[in-house]
């Protein structure tokens, strides 16, 4: 059946939540609401509010409480309503979330995945359009999760779910409804840590993740009607990355492009950049380049396609290092 | 009982005074072998605790957060709850470790620079404690909400400081324990400083307790000095939370006799005569004047009781010292429920540089 990325979460969670009643899922509105971006629905419906729990409006107060649950033996899912109102949650997730295992040597682990939408370009207020994904990538013991598409969603979030450790799963706002797919009705598991190659070509390497995907596809039929074949890595989960996936790629083509809708300084970019010098520079016919958000505070919606990369900015880029 | 101590006239609960003399009708019944039970903690606790500074001051530990003159709020807390509740403690909590049944060895691995310290025996429902401050309460909240959502029959018991009141994590756990009607018991050891900041400057509330009414339940102040007052509070509460009566929040109003950590010097910011005037109300002290009361303290007891505990903390030290040190694999292996090739690439790295090195 053919499905929104949205209506692929949902699926996920229903399904995990009907075969384990040690998830209970957590946050503001996701009860009778279903969420803001209507992710939940249906969900209070069919497990209650005893597990789909319309909590107080405070981020820091729900992951914490969801730390206590898991301690407690229970698998907590916790939807913060967009990525600009996680902050308050920091502390709680850079605190405990990700260092419980470490510091007490495994006796206690916070099975757990956080949930939120976020990223550019749904014509938002302030606060609704950041990608700071990397600051949550800079902490050891994190999973770090971003789907492209409808049926990568469900198999990444059913992997979330079950997964031991905790995961930040970060959901394209942009991709909620902006295509259906085929997504299998039974759950599934999309392996985590893993990239995948969405399109193959031997001239240049685009790294990118969730939304930029579509982005990096537009660009990559640009090239190619110029006969440049752009070979596009999805990273999927940024943190632990899958850096042989990468490597190998950049091995191949010889030219490689960081795409994040991110701002550049100090963005995941560097990193892959820094991962390619280290493991692939001999193999290197150009230097890697980033297109990436810029370093400004994402502007309000009449501003945001300045903002935000585009196939454009990206071809761009794959032509200068063609013909570097 | 503890709805007889109005916190918004000031009243608080006290049942011994500072000679140990028991107000009869709030005397708790324990039998003497619990009374006994409690000083023998609290004389341990202290002990124990003056013998980690000494350790500090020699090197062979870390920095240490004191708990001298806390051993009531301490022992009194952790007395009051029962087998299958859950603790959440905060960073001075030595007493309610010890009543727990917390082995003083790994409580000294942890402060001697070890994770392994951290990590709770099994079969204990003590989480590890929180040094960000307040962040433990809502923790002690969702568990509160899954042992709701669980059915059981349990109280779940988290500490603080009068410090963590002015954080949003300690609102945020009283306002869920109110929504979600949680099996809580939040006490907090209200012992006038946090580092050097004064009470009067975390809240101007005349009281902590009275936080409580604000978040649709009960608070009581106690005397924090005096252990029958914390221990039958907490006892309390804890039945109250385990009938499904929901959470209640208790101050206990005490004093800290030391420094802030090794690394603080309290002179800076508090006088003697302040300090002077609460070593009157020593709670170790009271309570040995009213088991005296009752026929159950003399001298000959003492003198065992000391030379018992002086020896349940050497060997305490002795075997926390011979505990393995955290080899390489330690600092790596329990980042991710399972080794990341990132991880492994770095443990192998630093194995190499570790070959040879002089340390």
């Amino acid at each position: 059946m053919t499905r929104t990325m949205a209506q692929a979460i949902n699926q996920a969670l229903a399904q995990e939540m009907a075969s384990d009643d040690r998830y209970v899922l957590l946050g503001e509105d996701v009860g009778r609401d279903g969420g803001v971006f209507r992710v939940t629905e249906g969900l209070v419906d069919r497990f209650g509010p005893e597990r789909v729990i319309d909590t107080p409006l405070a981020e820091s107060g729900a992951v914490g409480a969801a730390v206590g649950m898991a301690a407690l033996g229970l698998r907590p899912i916790v939807e913060i309503q967009f990525m600009g109102f996680i902050y308050p949650a920091f502390n709680q997730i850079v605190s405990h979330v990700a260092r419980l295992r470490n510091r007490t040597r495994g006796r206690f682990a916070v099975s757990l995945v956080i949930r939120t939408p976020y990223g550019a370009g749904v014509r938002a207020l302030e606060h609704h359009s950041e990608s700071t994904e990397a600051l949550f990538c800079q902490i050891p013991g994190l999973v770090v999760v971003v789907p492209s598409e409808p049926a990568e969603a469900k198999g990444l979030l059913t992997a979330s779910l079950r997964s031991d450790d905790p995961v930040i799963f970060l959901e394209p706002t942009r991709l909620y409804r902006a295509e259906k797919q085929e997504v299998p009705d039974e759950a599934y598991e999309l392996p985590l840590g893993r990239a995948r190659i969405v399109r193959e070509g031997k001239d240049v390497t685009v790294v990118a993740w969730g939304a930029m995907i579509p982005v990096a596809r537009k660009a990559a039929d640009m090239a190619q009607a110029g006969g440049v074949e752009v070979e596009i890595v999805d990273l999927r989960t940024l943190s632990p990355m899958d850096r042989e996936a990468v490597v190998g790629s950049v091995k191949k083509t010889g030219r490689a492009v960081v795409l994040h809708e991110a701002p550049k300084t100090c963005g995941l970019g560097a990193e892959i950049a820094a991962l390619i010098g280290e493991r692939a520079l001999l193999s290197l016919k150009a230097p890697v380049l980033r297109v990436t958000g810029q370093d400004i505070t994402v502007p309000l919606l009449k501003s945001e396609d300045d903002y935000y990369p585009n196939p454009e900015r990206l071809a761009r880029a794959v032509r200068r290092v063609m013909e570097f | 009982m503890i709805e007889q101590f109005d916190p918004l006239k000031g009243e608080r609960l006290q049942v011994l005074d500072e000679s140990g003399k028991a107000r009869a009708s709030l005397e708790p019944a324990l039998a003497a072998a619990d009374r006994r039970r409690i000083y023998e903690l609290m004389v341990l606790s202290r002990a124990a605790d003056a013998k980690a500074l000494k350790l500090q001051r020699q090197g062979r530990m870390g920095t240490f957060a004191s708990s001298l003159g806390h051993e009531a709020c301490q022992v009194g807390t952790a007395s009051g709850l029962a087998g299958g509740d859950w603790f959440f403690p905060y960073f001075r909590d030595l007493g309610a470790y010890l009543t727990l049944g917390y082995p003083l060895d790994v409580y000294y691995h942890y402060w001697m620079g070890n994770e392994a310290g951290l990590r709770t025996p099994d079969g204990l429902n003590i989480f590890p404690l929180a040094i960000p401050v307040a962040s433990q309460i809502v923790h002690a909240v969702g568990a509160g909400m899954a042992a709701n959502y669980r059915k059981l029959r349990i109280a779940v018991a988290a500490t603080f400081g009068d410090g963590a009141t002015s954080e949003g994590d300690f609102h945020e756990a009283m306002n869920f324990a109110g929504v979600f009607k949680t099996p809580n018991v939040f006490v907090c050891y209200n012992n006038q400083f946090a580092i050097s900041v004064p009470r009067s400057r975390q809240t101007a509330s005349a009281t902590i307790a009275q936080k409580a009414l604000a978040y649709g339940f009960g608070g009581v102040q106690v005397d924090g000095n005096d252990v029958l007052a914390v221990y039958a509070a907490v006892k309390e509460a804890a039945d109250r939370a385990r009938a499904g009566g929901g959470p209640t929040l208790i101050e206990a109003y005490t004093y800290r006799m030391g420094d802030h950590t090794t690394s603080d010097d309290a002179s800076r910011y508090r006088s003697k005569d302040d300090v002077a005037d609460w070593e009157k109300r020593d709670p170790v002290l009271r309570f040995r004047l009213y088991l005296k009361g009752k026929g159950e303290w003399d001298e000959a007891y003492e003198k065992t009781l000391q030379e018992k505990t002086a020896a349940v903390v050497e060997k305490a030290v002795e075997a926390a010292e011979a505990r393995p040190a955290a080899t390489a694999e330690d600092l790596f292996v329990y980042t991710y429920a399972a080794m990341t090739p990132n991880l492994q690439e770095e443990l192998a790295d630093l194995k190499e540089s570790l070959k040879g090195a002089s340390r």
